[in-house]
This record gives C-alpha cells, structure tokens and sequence, in this order.
C-alpha cells in the first residue's frame, strides 16, 4: 500500500500553480500531505489566500491527475495550520526569481499589530528579480494576484510582481 | 466550544457585505491599481465569508449551505455592522444616483480593517477550533487590508486640500457607526462565554490607539460621537441592505440551483 502512497506523490510532483507554472504544489506548500487511512488514500492541501480563485482550479488538477494515473483518492482541505509563504523552499524561491518573481521574504515574527501597520516602520528591502537592485519602490500593495504586490525597480526601471509574505 | 452559529453568521455577513461592496469598484477604480486592489480585498473578504458560512452550514446541518445563507436570506436575517451596507458615497438615499466616493471606501476598510486585525488576532485563540483557523488565515488577509486602507488615508488626508476635505468627510459620515462595534449583541455575549470569541471592549483601547496613530499622521480630526447605536447586527438595517442584497443576491434567486 505504501507504494500506493509513493506512486500518489510521484504524480502528484508533476503539478504546478496554475498561475505560477514553474513552481509546484509541493514546493509551494499547497501539497501538504498524502497518507493511507481507513477509506484509502488521503490528499491533503491547504488553501493559500481565502478568496484564491486558483483553489478550486488546483482541487480539480489533483483529481484529475490521480484519475488519470488510476489512483482513487479522496482529496481534503485543511485549514490549519494557516498556509504561509515560510513553507516554500529555498529551492522554489529561486524558481519564483529566475520567473521573474521577487521571492517572499520570511514572515515577521511576533509582530503587534500596531507596529505593523505603522507607516514610519522600516520595511525589508526587496530586491529586484531582474537586476538584484534593492532601489526598489512599492507601486501597489495588491498586484496581478491576491498574493503578489506590485514592486518597479528605480535602477532597472522594470515593473515586477513581490510575493508577498503571508 | 463552538461559537454559535448566530455568531459565525454574523463575521460571516461582515465580510461578504463588504465584499460586495467594494467589488462595486471593480472596473471603475480611480486608478488600475486600486481597481486591482479592491477587486483582490474583495475576493479575500468572500472568501473568508465563504469560511465561515461553510463552517456555519455544517454545524446547522439539514439542507443549509453556504450558497443558502448567503443569497437566500433576506435583510432582517442579516447580521453585518450597518457601517458596512453603506453606499460608496455620503448619506444619501438609498435609490440615489451618485458617484462613488473613494475616500467613503477607504476610511470604512480603515475603520473595519484596524477592528478585524485585532479581533482575528484574539480569535486565533479561539476554544472553537475551527473558528481559530479561520481567524489565524484571515488575520494575515486583514493585515494587508488593513495596511492598504491605511496608507491611502494618509495619502488622502495629508494630500490636497480636495482629498483632504473629502476624508474628512467620510470619517465625519462614517465614524459614528463604528459605536456599533462597542455594544455587544446576545450573539456575541453567548460565544464570549462560551470561549469561542473575546469581548470587543476589550480591544477598544487598541482600536483607538490604531486608529488614532493613522489619523495623526493624516491630518484628519476624529468626530465626536455621541448616543447613537447602530444595530445591524441585530437585524435592523438601513435601506440600504435591501438594494445591495437585491444586487448580490438577484441571479441566485432568478435561477436557483444554477450552475455552470
């Protein structure tokens, strides 16, 4: 049965974000578990953001690619813990920048909100997945995903997406 | 403990009734940006609704489900804060034609966005499991909400004098309905001891000082408030519910079961 569960992560390797496809599942921490139980076996995913259009997207990609490798799976969603950005791989990160997306930095820790919202507070420079300059400057809070912000490069001048740290 | 469903529906009615009301902007936002950025706070706010109705159907059980109480409920069945069902513009009536205000919008996500940050915060500790990981994935969502709203009524109120005036007066229009959030319902008193939810007085001080520090650095005069209590949250609306209700809720009901 174990094989059953080897073979399940094997296939499921082979899916990436939909909207980010040079990443995967796994790698984004999306894929969080496959397991035996009682019913068979058991495919855990987490959603990213709550309004993510892309989950309903990524459940339906892992059905079909278990179906099509002949496993029968039930697939789960659970909610915690909360998904978040620290669970991607340096690996994947480095993906994200060779795309052409700025890799998320890690998430605060132990932060009050009242510091957080403070305007004055410094903020971590991002740098640039083109040219690596961290003269960069936040154009929008929100960008092309509920994920990403939108960033411009005041040395490159290019416009290009953050991930943000969630 | 479980937070009683009464309660859940009524976090559950705040963020789908914002929702759809900032989605009012999608396609019409001042700039390519903020239609961006309203459009995504949006899709996080129905999809935290979605969280909690879900949640809320399961534990109802029979044939409720989330489509059901989103957009099979009328007005009075409602649970939201009456701040939130308010137009995106000033006091008008409810069949006026009028053009959305930008600055209405943001002071309201503001003003909201400073209380959900600190109220997912405490719910994270929720005794009621599932509410817990629900507030522990929307409190990252309401930070980013929340900053968003928060440098724009800086940008308005230490702008020009025009996007000073017009914040001013959205914060004028809208702050006295924030008294709502400081008077607990029976809903709200039965989760508090239950241990599902905390008592919102609680985290007043921390609302204030939150709101207090932005509108410092904006330039902007907190209003005097005083008497009146709003109770959305016991069902009793303005007129304006009904038209947005009848906007979000209009195809569900002319198809009902409709998919595609």
């Amino acid at each position: 049965m174990s094989s059953t569960v080897d073979k399940a992560w094997a296939t499921l390797e082979q899916l990436t974000d939909p909207e980010i496809p040079v990443v995967t599942l796994r790698e984004l921490g999306i894929l969080r578990d496959v397991r035996e139980t009682a019913e068979g076996i058991e495919v855990v995913i987490t959603p990213t953001y709550s309004g993510c259009p892309a989950m309903g997207q990524i459940e339906d990609d892992v059905r079909a690619s278990l179906e099509r490798a002949g496993i029968a799976a039930r697939v789960v969603t659970r909610l915690a813990p909360a998904w978040t950005t620290d669970w991607m791989s340096d690996e994947a990160k480095e993906k994200l920048r060779e795309y052409g997306i700025a890799p998320p930095h890690h998430t605060p820790k132990d932060v009050s909100v009242v510091k957080f919202v403070r305007r004055a507070a410094p903020a971590e420079p991002v740098a640039c997945p083109l040219c690596g300059s961290t003269h960069t400057v936040v154009t929008s809070q929100f960008g092309s995903t509920a994920c990403k912000a939108l960033y411009k490069c005041l040395h490159c001048q290019e416009p290009f997406d953050y991930f943000k740290p969630y | 403990m479980k937070a009683p469903v009464e309660y859940l529906l009524h976090l559950a009615d705040n963020a789908v009734v914002l929702g759809q009301r900032d989605a009012e902007w999608c396609g019409h936002g001042p700039i390519l940006e903020e239609d961006l950025a309203l459009a995504n706070v949006s899709l996080d706010l129905i999809g935290q609704a979605r969280l909690l109705y879900q949640l809320a159907a399961t534990r109802m059980g029979g044939d409720a489900t989330e489509d059901r109480l989103a957009y099979f409920r009328g007005d009075t069945e409602f649970r939201n804060y009456t701040l939130l069902e308010l137009p995106n513009h000033g006091a008008l009536v409810g069949y006026a034609a009028a053009d959305r205000d930008y600055a209405t919008t943001i002071v309201r996500n503001f003003l909201y966005g400073a209380l959900m940050v600190l109220l997912w915060e405490a719910l994270e500790k929720s005794a009621d499991a599932d509410l817990a990981a629900i507030a522990a994935k929307s409190l990252k969502e309401a930070r980013y909400h929340l900053h968003h709203a928060a440098d724009w009524v800086v940008r308005f109120g230490d702008g020009t004098d025009e996007s000073h005036a017009r914040a001013q007066a959205a914060l004028d229009h809208l702050f006295p309905y924030t008294e709502e959030f400081w008077t607990p319902s029976a809903a709200e008193d039965a989760a508090v001891a239950s241990g599902a939810a905390v008592d919102l007085r609680t985290l007043r001080a921390a609302w204030d000082a939150l709101v207090a520090d932005t509108l410092a650095e904006a330039t902007l005069v907190r209003p005097q408030v005083r008497g009146y209590v709003p109770e959305g949250k016991h069902g009793r609306h303005s007129e304006h519910l009904g038209y947005l209700l009848g906007e979000m809720q209009g195809l569900a009901r002319a198809h009902p079961g409709a998919t595609w």
